[in-house]
Parts: structure tokens; C-alpha cells; sequence
């Protein structure tokens, strides 16, 4: 029997990113709030410190920083008439545990959508025609547009510190930014981080070709910075394990080093590591939650904790297993095609490319991600579409740092992987091959979807969530377009070898290729097309707030955390600014 | 099969011994080094038994044979790696969905095993010895190093008829493995002496490089390579 615990004003479920924004934005509306975090705390000075953090072993490849598999994971499957198996360790993807979640050890990668992103179907229909989407291509218009989000994109810039130069600021297009992004009310908070060399090389090809490239905009600060939470960052130190490592120099951007330094000292917030939340209490007669029910790890006793406001703010998975074990909204249910819990899974479709350089000296464990160089020439709105077969489209980068001994050596095709021929090989091309990435968009489609698993539990002896995904036709068609328009950026560069990765047919769960997942508990303009409505306000029980790219309709051809860090501002200024004033949904459907 | 009956604590004085012996055999090692390799002390192994020490030993030294470039897997420590590795709680199988019911699934699903890593690996050691004895006649660490390179190829090619095991699977987490060990940092008893991460050019730690990019454009960064130990 779980023991009930006082009531509070809110509670917060994971304290990732928006978990994060969320706690601090309503205790700075006077809110008491309680974050529940299933996995450890983490202190940067004690847990990110040198020397041990660059330990590659560690993190990169037995995966410290990434979530528990063995009390909590997913089922896979390409098709609904195949079984559905656990996923017995990460790999694809890889979902991060403790406060600061997946935060902690992404490369820091920090995007806007495209202005057109956000009215996709229209901006298709319109373009190409009222009967141009097909009907098995589950895309859907945001139901909040790009300059309603603009001031939360300038605001979570501000709270990461990001570093990078604007291509268009209030309309005005600057050469050397990005050319294609919508209207920036403000320059980046910190000036780009250097080009790798591998990036310089790429960078003066795309231009002879006519591209425009510029500087990865990357959420770390280039030099110190005091970001809008009074909290103090180092500058980035070109360490060359960003991504699956945490930051020793507090740069790069996350929960952890941008927001949880002020909430340790806030008295109205309350933090409770390793409980492991099981369901939202549902009174459906009323429309609201009243609380969760979580085990604690630490003592094995159950809670009930009553709130008044739920902000339900875990990974995608989990978002979406929550409100389908709490019975919450009706599931999807791929059969008719009819309920939204689990529709519109998405995605990223990411490719790679490798090009080889004996006369370039590439210190290729040197730098940051944001030494990278992209074109954005090739998203979604920034090229006709006409006669091309597919929709979509994504940015390609030259990338930079990040090649560590165990996974970052690189042999052209062919070498063989054990040997003297090997060795030879891996130490005659260390230094000198430059990688790139195309990061494509996925929309959404009937067979892509989540539910609950009929055979497999988690700890709790909960329902697994199930994922049934593969790559569609038009997103695989998406994938050869934009490594063909990279192939041709490679080729001006003049490498002595190169080689195009393209996507498998299937989508396999190893090896590992991006942990940019979405939808589930998508965002619309009504309760016949989404869970939440425009301010991330479940339509079933109107003081529960879904977070995180769960709540995307689509995934675009940009990495998610920079909209998802705008939607969770986005959603804390209407609660402060309308909800506690008037309790209730915020959108009459 | 009778040299498989000579006890394997008489053959074995630890790993570096028989790195040592099996690197002399493929490519020369200085007698000097070799000597020094006999005379290190005996390896105290945590989780691995002696059929074992000598099975990983040879698949280090004929993945990463001594050469100009570096010593081999096993004098760079790669069998111990393994060992510790095992033993941990990696090994042991933590964080990892172990619940059934058990299907062999699809290449797309993944490793489907119930097996911990400890578990796993002790099974590929005995699959891969049964199949080098039926085809060789000997176990694998008794095979010639021509022998060696033909069963793994045949394996990596999926081409080594394993009774009852995945043998082109498992050929790939002992790739993963071994070069974890040569490759990672030296804390975790592989990569000894940093010999990897000096045949690469890899500076270890502290990989402070604010205001090396430029200097450095174009140009090779040289530096001693330092480990985590160097700096605790």
C-alpha cells in the first residue's frame, strides 16, 4: 500500500532538459516542486571531473551515463506482424539516466526548425499541391508557429550559452551564418567555436559550389559566460569526448551545469534521486491527475505523491509508456488507424561519410563538435522538392573531434579489421580523414507507431513499451538525395579515397546511430489529432504537461534539443502567465 | 588431441609468457624483450581459467601481431583487459535486460541471449576450441599461426560451422574486446606502456586543446601520450 505523502503544488517526472526548465521556471512563479529523477544525481565536480572523465572505456563504450536496461527498456520490431524483442542493451539510441538525462552526454548540437517546419503539411500542399502528401505519410502543421516560438528559441540559447553566428537576424540574411534559418530576435550568446580543419577543407568547397556554409551552433560556451539562471559556465576546452561523456569544464550546456547549480539553492525546490515513478493517478470523471506513484529505490517503499500540477517530462519512451500505462488518452491502434497514444513515431535519419586526406595533418582527437561545418541548403524548405519523389531533407556537416583510439579509427573500406595489414592501415589514416553526417528529417507514417508489449515487464512488472519502426520509402529516398548532394561537396574537396554510408534497408538497433527519437504524445490543434494541445497541456487532464520530443508531430532535419528546450519555456510562461490564474485547459477543443 | 592433455598451469607462467611465446613465433620479438616478458611475475587471474588465458592470449597476439609498430595484444596486456573486464560488473551483465522468454530474433533486434559477457564469452572459448580441434585437431591457442589467421578469417566470414553458436558473432565481440584492450586507456591493464596510443599518435589526457586548434592547423600535434593514472 503506498504511503501518501503531503500534497505539492507540482511535480516534476525526469530531470532532464525540460524536467529541468520546468522546475526552475515555476519555482521562480513561486511554485513548490518536487523532481523525481529515477536515476542518480550528478555533480560535475565530484562526477564529471578530471582525470576520470576521459576515460573512453567507461563512457563511450560501456555506456556509464546511459540508462538501466535491466530495470526498464523497449521492445523492437520492423513490422507489426513480426514479435517484438527486448532491447537487452542500448545501442541505436541511447537514453540517458540520472538528473541532467540525455542532456548530460549529447554533443550538444542546438537547432531551430526551419519557420516552415512548423506549418508542414500546408507548406507542402501549398507548394506542391493539395493532393501531394500521400495518405500513408502521417504528417500534421504544429499547432504553434515559429514566431510565437521565437522568443523561448532566444531564451533557451541563453540559458545554454550557445555558440554560434546568426544567418538571419530579424529578416536581415548574413553571409557566413545560416541563410536558411527563421528570424533570430538576437545574436548568439557566444561567438563560434573555431573550424576544424577538416571543416575549413569542406567549408571552401560547399561555397565554390554555390552552398553557404557556416559554424555548427553548438550548446556550449566558447568562452565563460553567466547564462540567464545566474549560473556560471567555463569555457569548452576542444577535449575531444563530447558526445556520450559529460563536461569537466562545465561548457557544455545541460540541466546539470545550466540549471540544477540554481535549483540546489532553491528553497522551494525539492530533489529526490533513484525513485522510479509507475503511473499517474487518473480521475478521469474530472479531467486531471492527482498525483504519481512512484517506488522509492533506496528503501523499496511505495508513494503516493499529490499534485496539483503533474509535468510528466521523461525521455520519449517513457512519455509515452506513462500516459499508456496510466490510461491516459486512447492508444493508438495501428489496426484502424484510429487513437493518438503512440502515433507518429519518428526517427532521425542519419547517414554518414567518410573521406580520406594523406597530406592533411587532422589532430583528429583535437576539438568539439562545434568545430563542425554545415550547409543547410538542403532542408526541408531550403530547396524545390519538385520532381525529386520524396519530401524532406536534412543538413549535412563536415563534423569534428571525437575520434578517441577504441572508436573513432577510421580504414577505408576494405581494410581488413585484425592484423598487420590492419595496423599498418589504422595508423597510416589516424590523422587523416574528415567524417560527415546528413541529419535527416522522418515523418511520420501508420506503421511507425508504440503500444504495450503483450509478453515482456519491466521491474515493476509493467507492460514493456513496444516500438514498431522501419524506414519508409520516401525518408530512405530523403537519405540518397542529401548523401548524393554531399558526395559532390566530398569530390571538390579532393580526397584520395572516399566513401558514401547509405542506410540499411531496415532499421536495425545496433550499431548505434542517433538518439533522436519523437512522437508518442504528439502536439496538435485539437483532441482529434494529438495528445497535447499547443502549450504541451494534456487534452484528457489539464494540469498534466507532456515535455520533450514526444510531443513533435514530425522529426525535422535538425537535432531536437533546441525546440524541445523552446517548447518547455514555451509551456512554463502560460502556466505562469495564464494556468495558475485560471486552472483548466488552456485550448477549448 | 594429447598435447591438449598437458596441464595448463605447467604451460602457462601467465600471459606474458605466453604472449611472448606466441609473438616470438609470428614475428620475432627481441630475445631481450621476450626474456624480460618470461621473467615479469606470474598474472593473478580474477575470472579467467588457464584454458582461457591462453585461448585470449592467441587471439590477441594474431589480431595484434608484434611488429615494427607495437608488441603484441598479449604483451600489451590485452589478455588481462579481458579478464578484469569479465569480472566486472560489465561482465556480470548489469544494465542489461536479462528477462524472458528467449527467441533467436532478427539481426535487427540484436543480441537475444540470455548469456551475461562472463557467460558469453566462457561459451565462445569452449565453441571455438571444440570446432579448432575437429577441423585442426588442436585447440586454438595450439594452433600455428597460419592456423590461427585461417580459423578467424573463416569465422569473421561466418564460415566457421560452430556446433550450437553464432561463430561469426562471436568473432565480432572478440574483435570488440581485444581491441577495447589494446586501444583503452591503461588503467584497465591492456594498452601497457600506452604502446596503442603511441603506434596512433593518440596524446591521452589531459586533452585540454582551447587554443591548440589554431596553432595546431595543419600541422601534427606531438605530445607524450599521458594516462588517467598520470594524473591520480
Amino acid at each position: 500500500m503506498a504511503t501518501r505523502l503531503k500534497e505539492i503544488d507540482a511535480v516534476v517526472i525526469g530531470m532532464g532538459w525540460a524536467g529541468g526548465i520546468m522546475a526552475r521556471e515555476l519555482t521562480l512563479a513561486g511554485l513548490n516542486v518536487v523532481g523525481l529523477e529515477r536515476g542518480p544525481d550528478h555533480r560535475p565536480a565530484q562526477d564529471f571531473a578530471m582525470p576520470g572523465i576521459r576515460d573512453e572505456l567507461k563512457y563511450q563504450q560501456r555506456l556509464e551515463l546511459m540508462g538501466d536496461n535491466s530495470i526498464d527498456t523497449i521492445t523492437f520490431r520492423n513490422q507489426p506482424a513480426q514479435m517484438a524483442l527486448p532491447i537487452r542493451r542500448w545501442s541505436a539510441f541511447l537514453p540517458g539516466e540520472g538528473v541532467g538525462g540525455t542532456g548530460n552526454h549529447w554533443g550538444g548540437s542546438h537547432w531551430r526548425f526551419q519557420p516552415d517546419d512548423f506549418r508542414l503539411r500546408t507548406y507542402l500542399q501549398t507548394r506542391y499541391g493539395a493532393k501531394s502528401v500521400p495518405d500513408t505519410m502521417a504528417i500534421q502543421d504544429w499547432p504553434v508557429g515559429y514566431d510565437e516560438l521565437e522568443p523561448y528559441y532566444d531564451r533557451f540559447d541563453k540559458v545554454c550559452g550557445v555558440s554560434g553566428k546568426a544567418g538571419n537576424l530579424k529578416g536581415r540574411k548574413i553571409a557566413g551564418g545560416n541563410v536558411f534559418e527563421g528570424p533570430r530576435a538576437s545574436e548568439y550568446p557566444n561567438r563560434p567555436m573555431p573550424h576544424s580543419e577538416g571543416g575549413a577543407i569542406f567549408a571552401a568547397a560547399a561555397k565554390n559550389l554555390g552552398y553557404h556554409p557556416f559554424p555548427v551552433p553548438f550548446s556550449a560556451a566558447s568562452a565563460p559566460y553567466k547564462n540567464i539562471y545566474g549560473v556560471a559556465m567555463g569555457a569548452c576546452q576542444e577535449c575531444g569526448f563530447c558526445t556520450r561523456t559529460a563536461c569537466e569544464a562545465s561548457a557544455k550546456a545541460s540541466s546539470v551545469t545550466t540549471i540544477m547549480p540554481a535549483l540546489r539553492q532553491e528553497p522551494k525546490f525539492e530533489l529526490r534521486t533513484r525513485v522510479f515513478v509507475s503511473r499517474l493517478v487518473y480521475d478521469k470523471a474530472a479531467r486531471r491527475v492527482t498525483g504519481v506513484l512512484y517506488t522509492d529505490l533506496k528503501t523499496g517503499q511505495e508513494y503516493e505523491q499529490p499534485a496539483n500540477i503533474v509535468v510528466l517530462s521523461a525521455f520519449v519512451f517513457s512519455n509515452t509508456h506513462m500516459l499508456l500505462h496510466s490510461g491516459i488518452g486512447t492508444p493508438y491502434d495501428h489496426a484502424t488507424g484510429t487513437g493518438l497514444v503512440g502515433k507518429n513515431y519518428c526517427y532521425q535519419f542519419e547517414a554518414p561519410a567518410a573521406a580520406f586526406f594523406p597530406d592533411k595533418e587532422l589532430n583528429p582527437y583535437m576539438g568539439s563538435p562545434g568545430g563542425g561545418v554545415v550547409i543547410d541548403d538542403f532542408n526541408n524548405a531550403s530547396f524545390d522538392h519538385a520532381g525529386l519523389g520524396f519530401f524532406g531533407g536534412g543538413y549535412i556537416i563536415a563534423s569534428s573531434g571525437g575520434s578517441p583510439p577504441i572508436n573513432g579509427r577510421s580504414v577505408p573500406e576494405g581494410t581488413p579489421a585484425w592484423g598487420s595489414q590492419w595496423k599498418r592501415e589504422t595508423v597510416k589514416w589516424y590523422y587523416h580523414s574528415v567524417h560527415f553526417n546528413t541529419q535527416g528529417s522522418v515523418y511520420g507514417h501508420r506503421d511507425n507507431y508504440m503500444d504495450l508489449d503483450p509478453t515482456y515487464k519491466d521491474a515493476l512488472g509493467r507492460p514493456l513499451l513496444r516500438l514498431t519502426y522501419n524506414g519508409t520509402d520516401n525518408d530512405h529516398a530523403m537519405s540518397r538525395y542529401l548523401l548524393s548532394r554531399v558526395e559532390n561537396v566530398i569530390k571538390a574537396m579532393g580526397p584520395a579515397h572516399y566513401e558514401m554510408r547509405p542506410r540499411p534497408k531496415n532499421f536495425t538497433i545496433v550499431p548505434y546511430q542517433s538518439t533522436h527519437n519523437a512522437g508518442g504524445t504528439i502536439m496538435g490543434s485539437d483532441p482529434g489529432n494529438s495528445v497535447v494541445n499547443r502549450y504541451l497541456q494534456s487534452w484528457d487532464a489539464h494540469n498534466l504537461f507532456v515535455m520533450g520530443a514526444s510531443t513533435f508531430p514530425q522529426q525535422h532535419g535538425y537535432n531536437p534539443t533546441g525546440t524541445l528546450g523552446a517548447l518547455a519555456l514555451w509551456s512554463a510562461d502560460k502556466i505562469k502567465n495564464s494556468y495558475l490564474k485560471n486552472p483548466g485547459p488552456l485550448v477549448h477543443a | 588431441m594429447a598435447d591438449d592433455t598437458i596441464p595448463r598451469r605447467d604451460f602457462l607462467t601467465g600471459a606474458g609468457a605466453a604472449g611472448a611465446g606466441a609473438a616470438a613465433l609470428t614475428a620475432g620479438v627481441p630475445a631481450a624483450k621476450a626474456a624480460e616478458s618470461a621473467n615479469a611475475p606470474a598474472e593473478t587471474w580474477l575470472v579467467l581459467t588457464a584454458d582461457e588465458v591462453a585461448f585470449f592470449s592467441a587471439i590477441a597476439d594474431t589480431m595484434i601481431p608484434a611488429d615494427a609498430l607495437s608488441p603484441s595484444g598479449s604483451e600489451c596486456g590485452v589478455p588481462v583487459f579481458i579478464d578484469r573486464q569479465l569480472a566486472s560488473a560489465w561482465g556480470a551483465g548489469a544494465k542489461m535486460y536479462r528477462a524472458g522468454p528467449f527467441h533467436p530474433g532478427l539481426p535487427e533486434q540484436g543480441y537475444q541471449l540470455p548469456l551475461t559477457p562472463r557467460d558469453y564469452f566462457a561459451a565462445g572459448v569452449e565453441a571455438t576450441n571444440a570446432w579448432t580441434r575437429k577441423t585442426y585437431g588442436k585447440s586454438f591457442d595450439r594452433l600455428s599461426p597460419d592456423q590461427r589467421a585461417e580459423a578467424l578469417t573463416a569465422m569473421e566470414a561466418g564460415k566457421a560451422a560452430f556446433e550450437n553458436f553464432d561463430s561469426r558473432a562471436f568473432f565480432q565481440r572478440l574483435l570488440a574486446i581485444t581491441m577495447e584492450g589494446f586501444f583503452s586507456d591503461p588503467i584497465y591493464g591492456g594498452n601497457r606502456g600506452k604502446a596503442s596510443w603511441r603506434m596512433l599518435g593518440f596524446p591521452g589526457l589531459p586533452a585540454t586543446y582551447a587554443g591548440k586548434i589554431e596553432e595546431y592547423r595543419g600541422k601534427r600535434y606531438v605530445a607524450e601520450p599521458q594516462s588517467i593514472a598520470d594524473f591520480s
